[in-house]
C-alpha cells in the first residue's frame, strides 16, 4: 500500500532530518486490511534511526505527539485502530513549546 | 602625555549609557503625557453630538483612526466597538507576544495587558520586534508596554511585571476576556490552560521553534483544552528551547501576528476562530496546513465531564514537577565531575600563556563550532566522540613530538560546560583518564579571561 509519511515539530531528527516520506507499506501476513498499530511498528522498524524512546512509548506514540490521518486527528478515527487506505498521508508532529 | 586609548573608550561608552538612559526616561514621560492628554481629549469628546448622534459609542477620533476596520463591511462599527470594549492578556513579551501585541494595541483593544519578569537581551532582538535597543536590560514589559503606548496611546496598557505563577495566575486572568499564550516553555502551558479551563476563559495559544510554527484556540465554544490534547507532559528531553535550537526570526512572528488575529476576531465576534482546529506552519516548505483535532475530552482531567480540578486544586498544583521542568527556563548546570578533572577557564589560560604542551577539543556541534571557536581547539562533537578516539591521540602523540614534552594534557571545552563534563566522563572509561574539563565552557571564556570572545 503506497502511503506519504510526514514528521514534524523535531520528530523528523529521528528519521536522518528526512520531513516526507513516500513509502510502501504491505500488509500484515494474513490480515485484510493495514491499521496504524501495524504502521507505527513498520515505522519503528524502517524509518526511525535513532532515539526510539522519542517516538513510541509502549505500543503507541509517546505523550507530546499528535498523529494526523489526511489532515485529521487520529482520536477521531479511532486511533491505533484506524484502518488505512491507499494513498493516505499520516502525520507525525511533536508539540512545540517554543516563543 | 597621549590620552590612553582605552580609558577614551570607556568613558565614551559610558557616556552613552548615561545618554540612552536618560533619553528612555524622557521618552517614558513623553508617552504617559500624551497619554493623559488623550484620555483628557477623549472625555471631552464623548459629550453627546446631537449633529454626528450614531448608534455605536466611537469617537470622532476613534472613527478616523480605526476607518479601515469600519469599511469593511465583514467587521465594521459593531465588531469595532466590541473590541473597544474587550480586554486580552498576552503572557509573554517575547518572539510570539512582541508581534502579537503590537497589533492588539493597534487595532484598539479596550485594555490590554502583559505579564512578563524577563529582561531585554540583545539576542532577543531579532526576533522580539516589540523592544528597542535603549531598553536593553530592562524589563520587557517596561518596554512593550512603551511601544503599544506610542503606537496607539486610546489602549489602556496594563503591565504585570511578574512571573506567572498558580499563586497570581487566577488574579491576573480574572481581569481579562481573552488569554494569548505566549510562553515558552511546556509548564507554563499546561498552567495557562488550566486556569482558563477554571475561570471559562478563550486561549489563543501559539508555539514557534526552529523553522516550524503551531497554532489553535483552546476552551473554546467546546473545543478541548490543552490537557484534552496532551493529557500527560512530553518527556523534557523533547522540550526544545529557543536558546539552545535555535529559530528564524520571523516565524514566532508570523505566529504571533496569527494569534493577534483570533484574539481579535474572539474579542470582536466575528468570523470562526481556531478551536477544533490546529495551525501547523512549516516554514522552509512554505506550507501552512490547518488540521482537525479532537473535541473536548469527556475524561479530560481539567475539563472533562467529570473533572474536579478546583481553584484551590490549581493554587496547589506543582507544574513544574507535573512536567519535569521549569518555569522559567535557566541554562542546565551540571556537577558530574570531582573537581580534580576540572579547570577554570582562567587556568586553562595561564597555561596555554605558560606553553603548556596539551589537546583542546571542543565537543560541540559543528555549526556552533562555525559561530566561534578557541585558537587550535579540536572539534570532535560529543555524538562522535568515540568514534573518533584515534583523532584525539595521534594529537597528542603530535603535541607531545612538537613540544619535546612526555605528556600532552588533554583539555576538553563546550558552550557551557555540561556537555564538556559527559565527554570527560566518557574519556575517562574509554582510558583517558587524565582528561579535565573547562568549567563553564566557552561562556566562563568569555566572561572570565577575553571579554571580546562572541557569546551566543
Ligand atoms: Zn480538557
Amino acid at each position: 500500500m503506497q502511503l506519504t509519511l510526514e514528521f514534524g515539530g523535531g520528530l523528523e531528527l529521528l528519521c536522518d532530518s528526512v520531513k516526507v516520506h513516500n513509502v510502501k507499506v504491505d500488509m500484515p501476513k494474513g490480515a485484510e486490511k493495514l491499521i496504524m498499530k501495524d504502521l507505527l511498528g513498520w515505522v519503528r522498524t524502517n524509518l526511525i534511526k535513532e532515539r526510539p524512546e522519542m517516538f513510541m512509548k509502549g505500543d503507541t506514540v509517546r505523550p507530546g505527539v499528535l498523529v494526523l490521518v489526511n489532515d485529521c486527528d487520529w482520536e477521531l478515527s479511532g486511533q491505533l485502530d484506524t484502518t488505512l487506505e491507499e494513498k493516505d498521508v499520516v502525520v507525525f508532529i511533536s508539540t512545540l513549546h517554543g516563543g | 602625555m597621549e590620552p590612553n586609548g582605552h580609558d577614551e573608550a570607556s568613558r565614551i561608552l559610558h557616556e552613552l549609557q548615561s545618554l540612552k538612559a536618560t533619553k528612555s526616561d524622557i521618552d517614558r514621560r513623553i508617552s504617559a503625557l500624551e497619554s493623559q492628554l488623550r484620555h483628557l481629549n477623549l472625555q471631552n469628546g464623548t459629550v453627546p453630538n446631537p449633529i454626528t448622534a450614531a448608534h455605536h459609542d466611537l469617537t470622532p477620533e476613534m472613527i478616523h483612526r480605526y476607518s479601515r476596520h469600519l469599511l469593511l463591511p465583514s467587521f465594521g462599527v459593531k465588531a469595532q466597538s466590541n473590541l473597544i470594549n474587550s480586554s486580552i492578556l498576552v503572557v509573554g513579551a517575547g518572539g510570539l507576544g512582541s508581534p502579537a501585541l503590537l497589533y492588539l494595541a493597534a487595532c484598539g483593544a479596550g485594555r490590554l495587558g502583559i505579564v512578563d519578569h524577563d529582561v531585554v537581551e540583545l539576542n532577543n532582538m531579532h526576533r522580539q520586534v516589540i523592544h528597542t535597543e535603549v531598553f536593553i536590560g530592562q524589563p520587557k514589559v517596561k518596554s512593550a508596554a512603551t511601544t503599544c503606548r506610542s503606537i496607539n496611546s486610546s489602549v489602556q496598557i496594563v503591565e504585570h511585571h511578574e512571573a506567572l505563577r498558580t499563586s497570581n495566575a487566577l488574579e491576573i486572568f480574572n481581569q481579562y476576556d481573552v488569554i494569548v499564550d505566549a510562553t515558552d516553555n511546556a509548564p507554563s502551558r499546561y498552567m495557562i490552560s488550566d486556569c482558563c479551563v477554571l475561570l471559562g476563559k478563550p486561549l489563543v495559544s501559539g508555539a514557534a521553534l526552529g523553522l516550524e510554527g503551531q497554532l489553535t484556540v483552546y476552551n473554546y465554544n467546546g473545543g478541548p483544552c490543552y490537557r484534552c490534547l496532551f493529557p500527560t507532559p512530553p518527556p523534557t528531553a523533547a522540550c526544545q528551547r529557543c536558546a539552545d535550537s535555535g529559530v528564524l526570526g520571523v516565524v514566532p512572528g508570523i505566529i504571533g501576528c496569527l494569534q493577534a488575529l483570533e484574539a481579535i476576531k474572539i474579542a470582536s465576534a466575528v468570523g470562526e476562530p481556531l478551536s477544533g482546529r490546529m495551525l501547523l506552519f512549516d516554514a522552509l516548505a512554505a506550507r501552512i496546513r490547518i488540521v482537525k483535532i479532537r473535541g473536548r475530552s469527556p475524561q479530560c482531567e481539567a475539563c472533562g465531564e467529570n473533572a474536579t480540578f478546583t481553584q484551590q486544586q490549581f493554587r496547589e498544583f506543582d507544574y513544574e514537577k507535573f512536567t519535569q521542568s521549569p518555569l522559567t527556563p535557566s541554562p542546565l548546570k551540571l556537577e558530574l565531575l570531582q573537581s580534580d578533572s576540572r579547570i577554570s577557564s582562567k587556568e586553562y589560560h595561564d597555561r596555554v600563556a605558560n606553553g603548556e604542551a596539551h589537546v583542546l577539543v571542543d565537543v560541540r556541534p559543528a555549526h556552533h563550532f562555525k559561530i566561534v571557536s578557541l585558537p587550535k581547539s579540536l572539534n570532535i562533537p560529543l555524538p562522535s566522540l568515540e568514534a573518533r578516539l584515534p583523532e584525539i591521540s595521534s594529537a597528542l602523540k603530535e603535541e607531545e613530538e612538537r613540544n619535546g614534552s612526555s605528556s600532552a594534557k588533554l583539555y576538553v571545552i563546550c558552550r557551557r560546560g555540561n556537555d564538556s563534563q559527559r565527554a570527560v566522563q566518557n574519556l575517562h572509561k574509554l582510558g583517558f583518564t587524565s582528561a579535565r574539563d573547562i568549567v563553564g565552557g566557552l561562556e566562563s571564556w568569555a566572561h572570565d579571561v577575553d571579554s571580546n570572545f562572541p557569546t551566543y
